[in-house]
């Protein structure tokens, strides 16, 4: 258990550290461009600051959905629903929270880390970020520009698409797991 | 009696507030990530305008799936612009198999919250994951549209 904690421990430094030398990069990179075209320093600044503002209230939500899911779903019950052996209710549960949830694919990062941790599927995890990308909401607006029997057809596409994903994420992982254990 | 329920809110209280902790602290391990991502993306989108996008297809149905597919794939933002572009491209002259496969790139690969991505789920992940969305983009597009001209 010690030891489990002390490698969670090093693995949040090392994302920590990482994390902070990608912020670094881009830093710099707008430093860069502020002495080269200040204009675009200023209109990409503008820009970044208009998507914070637009991404809090889903932040604060997967915030709070983070709390529920440490505090009410064991490791032992994501396992049995999201894990090795949820079955094809696992699949239909990973294709409906992508399909429902909302916002850009980045701030669900978290809380999917966090269910990876307590044992969901890897391809599971990629089933949900790739449905995650049919917006139910944005249906709409694809269907005034492209058609509804686009939009249906693509729809549909795209949800069979996510499980083949899935899939070969789960058996090219099996693989590298297998050639990891010959080679120990 | 009333001294175990007391007990019991005591330690309920506790294990909400370990969570709470845990909770937020795995999320400001993550924040400068992600705050590295979204500064990417105000970038992003100054320097890389719809004019530009529309310049780089070519008229050739298959170099142009593919080059829709890698173009959605360097693409951030909302959804919603791809449509808007995507749209333009199709006035344009823009095969329908190319602007498919960019609109699903948009949506599905992430080049510029790789890092993020990377970072958070695991590299190996990250890189298999978009490598396949990207290939699906171009699939899907040509599945969609040929399915659409059986319907239509």
């Amino acid at each position: 258990m010690k030891q489990n904690k002390n490698d969670r421990n090093r693995q949040s430094n090392k994302s920590l550290s990482y994390g902070l030398s990608f912020l670094a990069f881009v830093i710099v990179l707008y430093i860069v461009i502020f002495f080269f075209n200040s204009d675009n320093f200023f209109t990409s600044l503008k820009s970044s600051k208009d998507i914070i503002i637009q991404i809090l209230p889903i932040l604060v939500f997967v915030i709070v959905m983070m709390i529920f899911v440490n505090l009410l779903l064991k490791p032992k019950n994501v396992s049995k629903l999201l894990g090795g052996e949820s079955g094809i209710r696992g699949w239909l549960l990973a294709i409906f929270m992508g399909l429902l949830s909302h916002g850009p694919i980045y701030v669900w990062y978290p809380l999917l880390k966090n269910l990876q941790d307590s044992g969901m599927r890897s391809g599971l995890i990629a089933v949900f970020l790739y449905n995650r990308a049919v917006k139910i909401p944005l249906l709409p607006v694809m269907i005034f520009y492209f058609g509804i029997g686009f939009a249906v057809i693509l729809t549909f596409y795209m949800i069979i698409a996510s499980v083949l994903e899935g899939k070969i994420i789960e058996i090219a992982e099996k693989s590298f797991n297998g050639k990891k254990k010959i080679d120990i | 009696m009333q001294m175990g329920n007391k007990k019991m809110k005591d330690s309920s209280r506790e294990t909400f507030y370990n969570n709470f902790k845990k909770t937020l602290k795995s999320f400001v391990v993550m924040l400068p990530v992600l705050l590295g991502v979204i500064l990417l993306i105000g970038l992003f989108k100054t320097y890389i305008t719809p004019d530009l996008i529309s310049s780089i297809f070519k008229g050739e149905l298959l170099q142009d799936t593919f080059i829709g597919s890698l173009i959605g794939s360097i693409s951030a933002g909302n959804p919603i612009s791809s449509f808007i572009i995507g749209g333009e491209l199709l006035k344009e002259g823009v095969s329908l198999f190319a602007v498919t496969a960019f609109i699903v790139a948009w949506v599905t690969v992430g080049i510029i919250q790789l890092p993020a991505e990377a970072s958070i789920l695991g590299k190996r992940f990250a890189l298999t994951r978009n490598f396949i969305s990207f290939v699906f983009a171009i699939i899907v597009a040509i599945a969609t549209v040929l399915t659409l001209r059986i319907f239509t």
